[in-house]
């Protein structure tokens, strides 16, 4: 798209110098909203620590907070017994990003290739249903036993399992495009190729955005449960090892990084969506 | 049957015993407009009203290439029409801007698809912005503007294109009374230089008069022409005092009287 210059600025920002009663009530709530986010979090793990420490709940299975942040700690310093921490976190990351990159590029295009073509939408749909049909997770064998243990059998799952999410969500964004935009493009004189690049793809955009927001949690599934399954590094590598030696503390911690790493890219999904929607506008009462 | 008149020297628009038919969800086949002629002379502004529904859209859509006839022949400037013409220009009733692009970006969309040159589409948009008073609005988004701007930077991303033929679907209807009247003030002002020949559909009988040259009045569906009535009111116009004047009133009583048969006959219809 050509420069997109600053925007004047948003009606809901301009109340910051007199505080009206509105605001007020606002920040109050606000306040409130996040005391009772902390104190649910407290509760959870000072409720987990007590009770794994008083034997209510068998820590041997449980593990416990302390002991899950220690493991995090060792890990982090002193490194796993496999190798670095750091080495597994980012196999796996390679895996989930290469999946995820490809899994969403050839989901758009050819989403948005059917969306467009209705006689390749009535041929394929139906081998996209059968295929759609199958629980990713039983093909991570038989990519392994294709692929070998390294990294390609893990794209290849990361990459099944983003792939259908997007295309599902690029196809029905390219036919949820509004009729009167497109007729009117082809009216100023758009050609098929302008018409799908400068309207449809737009139009299709927050479609897309919404399945790459869980799809990067997919490509992780699909990574770590491609190296349950077999392989010799990663993330899915350490909770199988910690699993082996009934390393409850260890279980946890691989959970934890999993999650700090999906947390980080919704993060910034949302982050490059703000930044791609600025035409959009603000919805009421939204806040961050 | 073979024009007589050679391509390229025929009236603006034409339409000839045109039928279209549409097939309803349930498989059947629904006539939305029959028998259906209609002239619009070089320059001419022709206004269309008729109830809702009765097919008004659907004859803008045969116009526009956007839709093919059943039977009957559509023809702009002596020409069958085969596809989108580049002569034609189209002013929707919903917004058809595109949301994501700023307003100068929207108005530079046709120049641009048409292949001109960025420096060219962008020089003719800021004019064209500056014609409808929205030189400070360009880089705004659509959804930062009233309806009225958004109107007007329709009006401009279909004028930049200098249409021969503009073809116009309840374009302000969405819009307040008095925004309405200085719209109209502005397209009358727009068409007496561009010199294109307009076709306005709307159900507003009195935004007809104070605009066309002739008004088409339709039947209730299947639309077909039901009369019509030619404009004596001298131009140039001003849209926000003629609705006053005793010959517009007159007008008006007739061609409603006229008009108010097939409304109330499309109104039972829908009612039952
Ligand atoms: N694409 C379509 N498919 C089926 N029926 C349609 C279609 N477009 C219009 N119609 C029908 O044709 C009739 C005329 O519609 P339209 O031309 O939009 O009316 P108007 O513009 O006068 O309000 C309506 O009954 C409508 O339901
Ligand atoms: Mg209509």
């Amino acid at each position: 798209m050509t420069d997109v210059t600053t925007l004047p600025a948003a009606i809901g920002e301009s109340l910051a110098a007199g505080e009206t009663p509105g605001a007020r009530a606002a920040r109050l709530r606000h306040y409130k909203v996040l005391a009772w986010r902390w104190a649910i979090l407290v509760a959870f793990l000072g409720g987990w620590e007590l009770t794994a420490a008083t034997g209510l709940i068998d820590p041997f299975f449980f593990s416990q907070p302390t002991a899950v942040v220690a493991r995090l700690w060792e890990w982090m310093t002193e490194g796993t017994a496999e190798g670095p921490l750091w080495f597994h976190l980012w196999v796996t990351m390679e895996e989930s990003l290469i999946g995820f990159f490809t899994g969403a590029a050839a989901g758009i295009v050819v989403g948005i290739a059917l969306g467009r073509n209705r006689m390749l939408a009535d041929v394929f749909s139906i081998y996209i249903k059968v295929i759609n049909s199958i629980p990713r997770v039983v093909l991570a064998p038989i990519f392994i036993m294709i692929f070998g243990l390294g990294l390609g059998s893990k794209v290849a799952l990361s990459f099944v399992m983003v792939f259908f999410v997007v295309f599902s969500n690029a196809f029905q964004g390219v036919r949820e495009a509004d009729r009167n935009m497109i007729a009117n493009a082809q009216i100023l004189g758009a050609s098929p190729w302008q018409l799908t690049r400068s309207v449809i793809v737009p139009s299709a955009m927050s479609w897309i955005f919404a399945s790459l927001h869980v799809s990067f949690g997919f490509a992780i599934v699909g990574a770590i449960v491609g190296e349950f399954v077999g392989s010799r590094y990663g993330i899915g590598l350490l909770i199988n090892v910690a699993k082996g030696s009934f390393d409850a503390a260890g279980m946890y911690a691989a959970i934890v990084i999993i999650m700090v790493v999906a947390l980080a890219a919704d993060w910034a999904m949302t982050r490059l969506e703000h930044k791609l929607a600025k035409w959009r506008p603000q919805p009421h009462g939204e806040q961050t | 049957m073979a024009t007589i008149s050679p391509p390229g020297d025929g009236p603006a628009v034409e339409l000839i015993d045109v039928e279209r038919r549409f097939l309803t969800p349930d498989g059947r086949s629904m006539t939305a407009i029959r028998d259906f002629s209609m002239t619009v002379g070089r320059g001419e502004f022709v206004a269309v009203v008729g109830p809702t529904g009765c097919g008004k859209s659907t004859t803008l859509g045969l116009v526009s290439g956007l839709s093919r006839p059943t039977l009957g022949a559509v023809r702009i400037f002596g020409e069958p029409v085969t596809g989108i013409d580049p002569r034609v220009g189209f002013v929707f009733q919903t917004d058809a801007l595109f949301p994501w692009r700023t307003v100068v970006d929207n108005v530079v969309a046709g120049p641009l698809f048409r292949g001109r040159s960025k420096e060219e589409a962008y020089e003719g948009a800021r004019s064209w912005l500056k014609r409808v008073g929205l030189a400070k609005f360009e880089n705004h988004y659509p959804h930062q503007l009233s309806g009225g701007m958004r109107k007007r930077v329709a009006l401009a991303q279909t004028f930049i294109n200098e249409p021969k033929i503009l073809l116009m679907d309840e374009p302000f209807s969405a819009l307040d009374v008095q925004t309405r009247v200085v719209m109209h003030e502005e397209l009358l002002n727009l068409w007496s230089e561009q010199q294109a020949s307009v076709i306005f559909v709307t159900h507003d009988l009195e935004e007809a008069i104070a605009l066309a040259d002739r008004v088409y009045v339709l039947t209730n569906g299947p639309a077909t022409v039901k009369s019509i009535y030619t404009i004596d009111l001298p131009r140039p116009r001003v849209v926000a005092d003629i609705r006053y004047q005793p010959r517009f009133i007159e007008i008006s009583h007739t061609i409603w009287n006229d008009l108010r048969e097939e409304v109330q006959a499309g109104y039972s219809r829908s009612a039952a």
